[in-house]
């Protein structure tokens, strides 16, 4: 693809982003505490005695979120270290109970790894993972509840968070979204983490500098918290052309920390350099270091799915799916769930091997079953139309009783009642017409009526013979089978 | 009748067993007896009606035949442990009226065990302190006074209560904490019996934290077999602390055999120090003196690094506290101190300005500084490596002794006000109990003699990682041999 420039007045200017992910483990509970971690409940309702950094508390390591951090490393391909250490980071906040966070700074539980985006043009790139560690969330300041006073809600506090640390390999906004796309898309596969941004449970820091092309990378800013990926590309593009103004204007970009305003689509500045904590990292003597053995490692790799990548390839080398087909499909696991059902179903009832059935197939999940789902607002998993009714419709269109154009139709009703297609087309009397004598007549009659186009299509305009067939369907109600109407139809033509 | 505070806890068991006494009136000569040592200060919260409660259930569990070693025992315990409902704020101004919702592991296990709790007892703020001058309850006062004067002295501390209030006959036993010394050298100024196990023997659930990776909870009786007894009911694994390891508790009273024939006993040269009061060094030698004659060979070791245990500990014990007390902030519970029209910010200067002691102070600017960035390598990480060197230090001794005898401190009890405007002069008082917490190894204090002013002095027993049981065997042989008889005029009845 193209490579993304920001154009100023003096050149042009290349960006550089890295991007710092935090998410949400999927897990029973809390890092090192055994309160519930559910979203949305009564501020303050899941807050444990540790959580609310009561004197004498001890933090105890939630085995689960170990195993869910191993299990994003091996998806990732990363190194996993069989030895990590749990951090104090200290700094003094409201919604920091402990006033410090437990963390990992020198010995991170993951190390280096690799995320290959798919880009909109279908060209793949690598990134590089530095690290994966994991840490405790914060509580929540709520400001807007009291005129004077500030007000905390802990049931974030001591929730396990997975920061995964890209390298600097970015090089455009619609990098960093396919980045986080494809992040998404493996933590969801795996179930390491739901990967919602909205509610908070995956979040993104920014790293953006800018350089002149060939130049040693330039100074970075952190933009904190992005919570959309439409959000992180709108701020990347603002902070881009924002530092480049400096540049060109005869400054220097200084580093620090940002936040992005939706409102208004631009960063402002948090804290500089200067103001930054000295976090005073130590390692939390309450914890001891984090050890497992190989077996540990294998067990969670057994437990892994299928990964997107090798989905992809199997679909597209296996399957036969078309690039973009088996693209779409991989990007949630729920979809491929479906497309994996329906083939399966859909084979065994025409009695088929599964690689004859799914490229057809797989047009229609990604085109219609899609489109309406698309229309009606609803994913995959809310889809009116069962993998097995899917695969029910597309056998009536493999076996003739209907024809692809009357499936459309009996779809739409499908969709809208979530009745069964046998029934639709009983229903309805949809049952494509097969009898040649029927067809035959048909066509006769339909010659007959249109002399002046019979005479245009014997003098060489043999395309008529498309009006032809329309008229046959036409006087069929579309239920003729479009097949032998072809074949009736041409010799009658012909003479 | 007899008084019943005298007795010690091995006693009181046996006559609870036959039916002599009733763990009430045990408790209700106890509750008297608190209430009649106020001038000790030991205590600063009293729960009488509990230990009432207490004492019933004990008299029933004995009577189902389910005594244990503890039942019925009146106890104090230390303000750093979390009793549910009860008092408990590390003797700070910061921790104003709180009152946990949960129990210390440690406290639990006594009450499983049908101990009964007396009330919390005095101690420096937030442990730190050697002399119990730094509580915000004011300090409390040994129970020992110079022959022919009225002066007070310091009982120690940070376990100054706890010394108090065993040595002063209003409670049988007492929990303590040691971080640096704080079981150990108080135990000293005050002829009681102080045992702090391995680190990791007693469960931290509960503790009110100091620095994480030194403390450890242990016991204050007055004697060896009352501390076997007690710290076995405090001791074992806790799944809610990470730091407490799964290892058998064996029988500790079960270890004082009183034969420690062909034992090998080390004498570090290094805890020879210049200018050390001669009293001190005699009882040493007495000591080595009376290891002999019960059959054991002394040998002189060296544990080379002593020297910077004290400065390692003045790094590693901050740097720790400076981050367990960041949760002191006047956001969730204890004192708040609000600033008219300020801020977050000015609430928490106001809050820990006002609450935390120049103690306490000191230590967390101490701390924050040794791991602030820039100095991390050159304090923290150095300290960290010289702490593995004094533990090196001790294991390659004990390849060669069974046990390390040496003076528990290297002064009887002080006068108040002596050391406290002095930080590095009290610091100096621990120089001897402090290798021990930084290598994490048990060690005793047993009362083996008097002054020239008839103030009590201790020798410290130190044994490898989990030989609790050779620390207490050694500590009776030595408590035998001292025939420690003295008792502290009751002033304060």
């Amino acid at each position: 693809m193209g490579k993304y420039i920001v154009q100023g007045a003096t050149g042009d200017f290349e960006i550089v982003l890295g991007l710092e992910v935090h998410a949400q483990v999927i897990s029973n509970a809390k890092l090192f505490s055994g309160a519930a971690t559910e979203f949305g409940a009564e501020p303050n309702a899941q807050v444990s005695l540790v959580d609310a950094a009561m004197p004498g508390m001890l933090p105890t390591i939630n085995a689960e979120c170990i195993r869910q951090a191993v299990r994003t490393g091996l998806a990732l391909g990363a190194q996993i270290n069989k030895f990590s250490v749990f951090d104090r980071k200290n700094y003094f906040y409201a919604d920091l109970p402990q006033g410090y966070q437990i963390s990992q700074f020198k010995h991170p539980i993951v190390g280096e790894g690799t995320v290959t985006l798919d880009l909109a043009d279908g060209s793949t790139k690598e990134v590089g993972i530095e690290r994966i560690h994991l840490e405790q969330d914060a509580g929540k300041s709520m400001h807007d509840q009291h005129p004077q006073y500030t007000y905390v809600d802990l049931n974030r506090s001591g929730v396990a968070l997975m920061e995964i640390v890209s390298k600097p390999d970015m090089r455009s906004p619609e990098e960093a979204g396919a980045y986080l796309t494809k992040l998404r898309t493996i933590l969801r596969y795996i179930g390491s983490c739901d990967g919602n941004m909205e509610q908070g449970s995956m979040r993104a820091d920014v790293n953006v500098s800018v350089r002149r092309p060939g130049e040693p990378f330039g100074t970075r800013c952190e933009i904190k918290n992005v919570n959309s990926i439409r959000f992180v590309r709108q701020a990347i593009e603002y902070e881009a052309q924002r530092q480049v103004d400096i540049i060109e204007a005869g400054g220097k970009v200084d580093q620090e920390t940002r936040l992005f305003d939706p409102n208004k689509g631009e960063t402002r500045s948090m804290r500089s350099k200067e103001e930054a904590h000295d976090y005073r990292y130590f390692p939390d003597p309450d914890l001891l270091p984090v050890e497992f053995d190989d077996a540990f490692i294998e067990a969670a790799r057994a437990s892994l799915p299928e990964l997107p990548d090798h989905k992809k390839a199997r679909f597209v080398e296996e399957l036969g799916l078309p690039d973009y087909n088996a693209s779409v499909l991989v990007a949630e696991k729920e979809s491929c769930d479906y497309f994996e059902d329906l083939i399966a179903a859909l084979a065994k009832k025409v009695g088929k091997d599964v690689k004859d059935v799914a490229a057809k197939a797989s047009n229609w999940v990604t085109g219609d079953l899609f489109g309406a789902l698309n229309k009606a607002g609803k994913s995959v998993t809310e889809s009116p139309v069962s993998a097995s009714q899917g695969a029910d419709l597309l056998a009536l269109i493999e076996d003739g009783t209907i024809s692809g154009r009357i499936a459309k139709d009996v779809f739409e009703i499908m969709f809208e009642t979530g009745k069964d297609a046998d029934v639709i087309v009983e229903e309805k009397g949809l049952k494509q017409v097969s009898d040649t004598g029927e067809i035959e007549k048909i066509i006769d009659a339909v010659i007959a009526a249109n002399p002046g186009q019979l005479e245009q299509y014997r003098a060489g305009k043999d395309k008529l013979i498309g009006f032809f067939v329309g008229q046959v369907m036409k006087e069929t109600g579309g239920k003729a089978n479009p097949g032998l109407v072809n074949q009736l139809l041409k010799p009658k033509l012909d003479g | 009748m007899t008084d019943l505070t005298k007795l010690k806890i091995a006693e009181a068991r046996d006559l609870l067993k036959k039916g002599d006494i009733s763990a009430r009136e045990l408790t209700e000569a106890h509750i008297s007896a608190v209430e009649a040592a106020d001038a000790l200060n030991a205590y600063v919260a009293k729960t009488p009606e509990m230990a009432l409660e207490m004492a019933d259930k004990a008299d029933a569990m004995i009577k189902a035949g389910g005594q244990k070693g503890m039942t019925g025992i009146p106890v104090g315990i230390k303000d750093l442990f979390a009793t549910k409902g009860v008092h408990t704020q590390a003797c700070s101004h910061i921790l104003d009226g709180f009152k946990p919702e949960y129990e210390s592991t440690v406290s639990q296990k006594l009450w499983d065990d049908g101990a009964v709790m007396l009330g919390k007892l005095n101690m420096d703020e937030f442990a730190m302190g050697s002399s119990n001058e730094t509580s915000y309850y004011g300090p409390v006062k040994n129970p020992w006074r110079a022959k022919g004067s009225n002066n007070d002295f310091v009982p120690g501390g940070s376990s100054g209560g706890s010394v108090a209030s065993v040595a002063g006959y209003c409670a049988m036993g007492a929990t303590a904490s040691d971080t640096g010394g704080s079981i150990r050298q108080p135990a000293a100024f005050t002829g009681t019996f102080g045992i702090k196990p391995t680190y990791g023997r007693c469960s931290r659930y509960g503790m009110v934290a100091f620095a994480s990776s030194l403390d450890q909870a242990g016991t204050i009786t007055r004697d060896v077999r009352d501390g076997a007894i007690m710290l076995e009911s405090i001791s074992g694994f806790d799944a809610k602390d990470s730091t407490s390891v799964d290892i058998p508790v064996p029988n500790f009273e079960a270890a004082l055999t009183g034969d420690i024939r062909g034992m090998k006993i080390g004498i570090p040269q290094e805890y020879h120090l210049a200018g050390m009061p001669a009293e001190i060094e005699a009882l040493w030698h007495q000591g080595i003196e009376w290891m002999k004659a019960a059959g054991a060979e002394v040998v002189d070791i060296n544990l080379p690094h002593t020297k910077y245990a004290l400065p390692t500990y003045y790094i590693v014990a901050p740097a720790e506290a400076s981050s367990n007390l960041a949760r002191y902030d006047g956001v969730r519970y204890g004192l708040r101190e609000m600033v008219e029209g300020g801020g977050l910010v000015d609430m928490y200067e106001a809050t820990r300005a006002a609450g935390f002691g120049d103690e306490v102070k000191r230590r967390i600017m101490i701390g924050t500084y040794v791991l602030s960035a820039g100095y991390y390598d050159a304090y923290y990480l150095k300290a960290q490596k010289v702490r593995k060197l004094i533990s090196d230090d001790f294991k390659r001794a004990f390849e060669k002794v069974d046990a390390i005898l040496t003076p528990t401190a290297p002064s009887a009890a002080f006068a108040f006000g002596e050391k406290s405007d002095d930080p590095i002069a009290m610091y100096l008082n621990d120089v001897f109990t402090v290798p021990a917490s930084l290598a994490g190894i048990p060690g005793s204090s047993v009362p083996a003699g008097l002054d020239a002013n008839g103030l009590p002095l201790g020798l410290q027993i130190l044994g490898k990682a989990w030989d609790e049981e050779t620390v207490l065997k050694v500590s009776g042989v030595i408590e035998e041999a001292a025939g420690f008889t003295a008792k502290p005029e009751e002033w304060w009845r």
